[in-house]
C-alpha cells in the first residue's frame, strides 16, 4: 500500500531540532548513517514529516528524495504523527471475519480520520494492525495499552468519549 | 593484466579478470540484452533480462553484474535462457501501457525491440492491475508517464550522477514508482531541466515536452516571419534520427530540410556563439583589468545556470552576464535584424533547434526579451526536429547540401566547437589571447581543454599573465569544481556545461540505446565531427566573422557597450529557497 502522508502542519520544537542535529553530527561522514538517523529522528518526532526529512537530507548531504524513498520502503517509518492515544484495530483474520472493518469505519466516522492519520488536535491516531493474539475476544481494538474486545460499532463513541474527557 | 579462461556458447576466450559475463561475451561479439544496465552508473542487476546459464550454477545468473571465473562455461542463448527472458518481458508488459502505435519512442524503445526479438506475441498474458501513479507534466521541459515505466532506475542513476537526485524510487511492492520526494510535482523540486534522465530512459516513460505543434502553427501563420537557428552540436547528431552513423556531419542536409519545412530564414546559432565570445572575452578582460569577480564562469548552458541558481547561489556573481548563444541570437534577430529588414519584432517568430531540454526553460526566463518580445519563441530538441522532418515525409538522407542564409548564418570554427566540452573555453581563448597580446595567434588549437575528461585544467601564458582555466561538463564535475573554488583555489576562467561531454550529449539529443551508451564513446564520436568541421573552416576566430563585424559596426558599437549590455546580457536569480529539498 502507498504510505499515507500527514496533512497536519509541522509542529516541531527547537529542542527537537537540537536533538536531531546532535544525532546528525554524531553520524556525519558515516556512509551507512541514513537509516539510523531516520530511526532516531522518528524517536524524536514520532514520525518523519517533510521538514524533518529535509533536515536529515541537508545534514547528511543527501537528497530528500533518497530519504523519502527509504521512508516509504520500510514499514517501520511513519509519515503521519501518532496521537496521544493510538487506536489500533486488529484486522487479523478472526477479527476481520467478526466485523473489524466496521469498527474502523465507525472510528473514521466519529473522528474524521482514516488509518495512518491523526486528529488535528493530536489526541487520536488510528492504525490497522495484524493479529494481536486475542482472537477469543474478536473483534479487538487497543487504545494505547488498554484492550477492548467483542466490540460492535455501537461501542465506539462511548469508548472514545472516555479519552476525550 | 590478469586474464581468465572461459567458454561462452562453446567458444574458448580469455578475458581480463574481474570482467562481468556481459563484458566477457562482448570480446566474442556476443551481445547479451540488457534493460536496467548502464555501465558505471547503474549496475544493479534489477531487471533480469540479461540472464544466462552458467554450468554448475543453481539458477540463471544476471550477466551484467556477475563476474567471470576461471573455467566458467556460459550459455547465453539456451532455450532456458530465452524462455526466462520471454517470461520477464511478459511480466513487464503486464503493467505496461502498451501503446506502441503512437508512442514517441516506438522504434527507439528498448523494451519494444526486445519484445519483437523474443517474439513476445502474447502481450496480455499476465494482464492485471495497473499502477495508479500516472503522469507528471508539471515541468516546462519534460513529461513522465509512469504507465510506461519499467522501473529500471536508469533515470534515477542519471539524475544522481548530475548531483541533483530529485527523482527516485518511492513506496514498495506493487506500488513502487518513480517520483519526487513526498510525490510532489517535478516543478516543486530543484530539477535543473537537463534531460539526462530522458536520454537514459529505455522506454517512452520520459519524454521532452513536445512543442512541434507551436512551430507548425507559426509556419502556417502568414503574418509570421519564422526564423530558425540551429545549435552547434545538432548538425553532428541530427543524422542519428535517420539511422545515419554516430558522428555524421549533416549540416547541408539539415539546412535543406529546414528550408523544406517552410522556415523563412535558416540561420545558425554558431553566429551567436561567435557573438557570445565577443562579449564574454571582453567581459573576462574587463574583470581581469578592473578587479572584477573571478573566476568568470561561462553561462551558455541553461542546465548549469539553473543548477547554480539552486545549489550555488553564492557563485551567481561569478557567472558571465552574457546570455546564451540561443538567446543572443533571438535578441539580435528581433532588434538589429528586424530593423534592417523593416519587420516589426512582434511578427518575428524565432525557433531554436537545441541539443537540450533546459533550453525550453531558458526561453521562458525573465530578462530575456531585448526587443520587448521574448528573444526566442520556441526551443525544440534535436529529436523534435527529427520528428517534424519525418512527419513532413522529407527523405532526409537523399537531400542535397544547402547553405545557411545570410547574414546570421555566417560563423567561424570557434562557434562550431561550442557544441563540445571545452569548446567555449577554446573559442574564448582564441579571441581573448589575440586581443590581449595585440597580435595574431600562431596557433589557435588549445588542445589541453579538449576531450571528454570530467575536469580539464590548464595554465596559459597570455600577455605575460598566467591564466588558469578549468573546464568541466556534467554537473557532478561542476559540483566538484565549485567546491574547489569555494575552498580558495584560484582560477581565472571556468567553463561549465550541464551535460557530460557538453551539448553533443545533451538531454535533447537523439536517443541511443544503453548498449551503445555503455560501449561506444558517444560524446567523443560526436565531438570529433565538430573539431573536424572547425579545422576545415576558413575562419576560426570569432572576432574575424564578417557578420559579427557588421553587427558591431551598425548596431552594437563595441563589446560591452551600453547597447550590447541591454541586448546581449542578462541576470540571474537565487532559487535556492523556493523549492522542496
Ligand atoms: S514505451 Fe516502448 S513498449 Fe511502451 S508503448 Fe512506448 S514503444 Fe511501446
Ligand atoms: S531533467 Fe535532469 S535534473 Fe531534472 S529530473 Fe531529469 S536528470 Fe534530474
Ligand atoms: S522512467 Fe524510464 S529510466 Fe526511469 S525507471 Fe522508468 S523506465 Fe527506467
Ligand atoms: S539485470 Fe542485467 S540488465 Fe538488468
Amino acid at each position: 500500500m502507498k504510505k499515507r502522508k500527514s496533512t497536519l502542519p509541522f509542529a516541531g520544537t527547537k529542542e527537537q531540532e537540537a536533538q536531531l542535529m546532535t544525532v546528525i553530527d554524531e553520524h556525519r561522514g558515516d556512509p551507512g548513517a541514513l537509516m539510523p538517523v531516520m530511526q532516531k529522528a522518528q524517536d524524536i518526532y514520532g514520525y518523519l514529516p517533510m521538514e524533518v526529512q529535509s533536515m536529515i537530507a541537508k545534514g547528511l548531504g543527501t537528497s530528500i528524495e533518497k530519504v523519502y524513498g527509504v521512508a516509504t520502503f520500510y514499514s517501520q517509518f511513519a509519515l503521519t504523527p501518532k496521537g496521544r492515544y493510538t487506536i489500533s484495530v486488529c484486522l487479523g483474520t478472526a477479527c476481520y471475519v467478526k466485523g473489524a472493518q466496521k469498527l474502523v469505519d465507525a472510528i473514521t466516522k466519529s473522528l474524521g480520520i482514516g488509518p495512518d492519520e491523526c486528529t488535528e488536535d493530536g489526541l487520536f491516531s488510528l492504525e490497522a494492525c495484524r493479529c494481536i493474539g486475542a482472537c477469543g475476544l474478536a473483534p479487538v481494538m487497543t487504545i494505547n495499552d488498554e484492550v477492548y474486545g467483542r466490540l460492535t460499532e455501537k461501542d465506539i463513541d462511548g469508548i472514545l468519549a472516555k479519552y476525550k474527557a | 593484466m590478469d586474464m581468465v579462461k572461459v567458454k561462452i556458447n562453446g567458444i574458448d576466450v580469455e578475458v581480463p579478470k574481474g570482467s562481468t559475463i556481459l563484458e566477457a561475451a562482448r570480446y566474442l561479439g556476443i551481445e547479451i540484452p540488457t534493460l536496467c544496465y548502464m555501465k558505471e552508473i547503474n549496475e544493479i542487476g534489477a531487471c533480469r533480462i540479461c540472464v544466462v546459464e552458467v554450468k554448475g550454477a543453481k539458477s540463471l545468473v544476471t550477466a551484467c553484474v556477475y563476474p567471470v571465473a576461471e573455467g566458467m562455461e556460459i550459455n547465453t542463448n539456451s532455450k532456458k535462457v530465452q524462455d526466462a527472458r520471454r517470461m520477464t518481458l511478459e511480466l513487464i508488459l503486464s503493467t505496461h501501457n502498451r501503446s506502441c502505435l503512437s508512442c514517441v519512442r516506438s522504434g527507439t524503445c528498448e523494451l519494444q525491440r526486445l519484445c519483437q526479438e523474443f517474439g513476445v506475441e502474447n502481450e496480455s498474458r499476465f494482464d492485471g492491475e495497473k499502477c495508479d501513479v500516472t503522469t507528471d507534466d508539471s515541468a516546462i521541459h519534460m513529461v513522465r508517464d509512469n504507465t510506461k515505466c519499467i522501473l529500471c532506475r536508469r533515470c534515477v542513476a542519471a539524475c544522481a550522477e548530475q548531483k541533483v537526485a530529485v527523482i527516485g524510487v518511492n513506496d514498495r511492492g506493487f506500488d513502487t514508482h518513480i517520483g519526487c520526494t513526498f510525490d510532489v510535482a517535478l516543478n516543486e523540486v530543484p530539477c535543473v531541466s537537463c534531460g539526462q534522465c530522458i536520454v537514459n530512459c529505455p522506454t517512452g516513460a520520459l519524454t521532452e515536452k513536445d512543442d512541434t505543434d507551436k512551430v507548425t502553427a507559426a509556419l502556417n501563420d502568414p503574418s509570421k516571419h519564422v526564423i530558425v537557428q540551429t545549435a552547434p552540436s545538432i548538425r553532428v547528431t541530427l543524422g542519428e534520427c535517420f539511422d545515419m552513423p554516430i558522428g555524421s556531419n549533416v549540416t547541408g542536409k539539415m539546412v535543406a530540410a529546414l528550408r523544406r519545412l517552410g522556415f523563412d530564414k535558416v540561420f545558425d546559432t554558431d553566429f551567436a556563439a561567435d557573438l557570445t565570445i565577443m562579449e564574454e572575452a571582453a567581459e573576462f578582460i574587463d574583470r581581469v583589468k578592473n578587479g572584477g569577480k573571478l573566476p568568470i564562469i561561462t553561462s551558455c548552458s541553461p542546465g548549469w545556470i539553473k543548477y547554480c541558481e539552486y545549489y550555488y547561489p553564492e557563485m551567481l556573481e561569478n557567472l558571465s552576464s552574457c546570455k546564451s548563444p540561443q538567446q543572443m541570437f533571438g535578441a539580435i534577430t528581433k532588434t538589429w535584424y528586424a530593423k534592417k529588414m523593416g519587420i516589426d519584432p512582434k511578427d518575428i517568430f524565432v525557433v531554436g533547434i537545441m541539443p537540450c531540454t533546459a533550453k525550453k526553460f531558458e526561453v521562458a526566463r525573465d530578462d530575456e526579451s531585448a526587443s520587448g518580445y521574448p528573444d526566442v519563441d520556441v526551443a525544440l530538441t534535436t529529436r523534435e526536429l527529427g520528428r517534424m522532418i519525418s512527419r513532413a515525409h522529407i527523405n532526409f538522407k537523399a537531400l542535397p547540401d544547402e547553405a545557411f542564409d545570410n547574414p546570421l548564418g555566417d560563423s567561424t570554427g570557434a562557434g562550431t566547437i561550442f557544441g563540445a566540452t571545452g569548446g567555449v573555453m577554446e573559442a574564448a581563448l582564441r579571441t581573448a589571447a589575440e586581443w590581449l597580446e595585440e597580435k595574431p595567434l600562431d596557433n589557435v588549437d588549445f588542445k589541453e581543454v579538449r576531450g571528454t575528461d570530467t575536469i580539464k585544467e590548464a595554465v596559459y601564458k597570455v600577455a605575460g599573465m598566467d591564466v588558469k582555466v578549468a573546464v568541466t561538463s556534467g554537473l557532478k564535475g561542476a559540483h566538484e569544481l565549485m567546491e574547489r573554488v569555494k575552498n580558495g583555489e584560484t582560477f581565472h576562467f571556468i567553463e561549465v556545461m550541464g551535460c557530460p561531454g557538453g551539448c553533443v550529449n545533451g538531454g535533447g539529443q537523439p536517443i541511443q540505446s544503453a548498449t551503445t551508451r555503455s560501449f561506444v564513446d558517444l560524446k567523443a564520436k560526436r565531438a570529433a565531427a565538430l573539431y573536424e568541421a572547425d579545422a576545415d573552416m576558413p575562419l576560426r576566430k570569432s572576432h574575424e566573422n564578417p557578420a559579427i563585424k557588421m553587427v558591431y559596426e551598425e548596431f552594437l558599437d563595441k563589446p560591452g557597450s551600453h547597447t550590447a549590455h541591454h541586448v546581449l546580457h542578462t541576470s540571474y536569480v537565487d532559487r535556492s529557497k523556493d523549492v522542496i529539498r
